[in-house]
């Protein structure tokens, strides 16, 4: 494990740097194959409709994997991360266009856990279209 | 209908070893748009300290939620699928996933809960390499929601 953040260097209240992750319904069919997670949700209108949602909705999971980017582009080294959760609180809606959807993450740390450990904790936000689509989205990031 | 509280508790046998190739997590990080040289660069994985390239984070979901298919699928246990979504997710990484590894998935059910006429249904998967050794632990919650009134 190599990160390149010290435990030193942070402060509760640090806010690591933003980034925007588009989504389209390409996006989603190669996450779809990608992950073996083939729920017509996300890539069936129709079916989705069906199943009262408004449109097809972006896998809970890829929003997951987006929303660390920002900590493991932040850390370095991926492997920093020790531990990460999230509540899946609002579906990301795709439509059908060139457009798509996009995921603004931002993050920030919330508490510095262990002088020994040098972990932090990291609060995460991922929002769309105006609304927070994960809940309690943290992770536990091991500094040098 | 609510699920049986007996079944809290119980441990599904070890799934088969899945073989994480270097090239399925390059497959997954091009996925998720990352470029981070990791997930694809053997020689940039190394000089973190990996002994081959590592996958994301949440790579491992694939494995342990098709090792979640045997409670999902249990008859006895009788869920809905059809009317099952992902509430929440978590993993405690012991280290990353990389690729050589062989792992293997034991679920256990860990609640069973019924809110408002839904089940929640709180699985995990622990995930050990081939040496046995402890990879990652995947916490899934998955609520089944309340069948509509006729």
């Amino acid at each position: 494990m190599a990160a390149t953040v010290s435990y030193d260097d942070v402060e509760v209240g640090t806010e690591l740097p933003t980034a925007t992750f588009p989504v389209t319904r390409a996006t989603l069919v190669r996450y779809a194959g990608a992950s073996g997670d083939f729920n017509p949700i996300h890539w069936n209108e129709k079916f989705a409709k069906e199943v009262g949602l408004p449109d097809v909705i972006a896998h809970g999971m890829f929003t997951m994997a987006e929303a660390i980017r920002v900590v493991t582009d932040w850390v370095g080294d991926p492997a920093a991360v020790v531990d990460y959760g999230v509540r899946f609180t609002k579906p990301v809606v795709v439509p059908n266009d060139d457009a798509g959807a996009v995921i603004e993450v931002s993050a920030k740390v919330a508490a510095k856990l262990s002088d020994e450990t040098r972990q932090v904790r990291v609060d995460l936000t991922a929002v769309c279209d105006g609304q927070k689509v994960l809940g309690m989205a943290r992770a536990v990031v091991a500094l040098a | 209908m609510a699920l049986d509280q007996s079944y809290v508790g119980r441990t599904y046998p070890a799934t088969d070893p899945y073989e994480v190739g270097r090239e399925k997590i390059r497959e997954f990080a091009e996925a998720i748009g990352d470029a981070n040289p990791a997930y694809t660069d053997p020689e940039a994985a190394k000089a973190l300290g990996h002994p081959d390239v590592i996958a994301p984070p949440t790579f491992v979901f694939a494995i342990t939620f098709k090792a979640a298919g045997l409670v999902i699928q249990d008859p006895q246990l009788g869920l809905d699928y059809s009317r099952v979504v992902h509430g929440d997710q978590k993993f405690a990484y012991t280290r990353p996933v990389r690729a050589g590894d062989r792992l293997t998935v034991t679920s256990t059910i860990e609640s069973i809960k019924s809110l408002a006429g839904n089940d929640v249904l709180l699985v995990r998967g622990e995930v050990h390499d081939a040496a046995g050794e402890h990879v990652v632990t995947a916490h899934t919650k998955l609520v089944a929601r309340a069948a509509e009134e006729a």
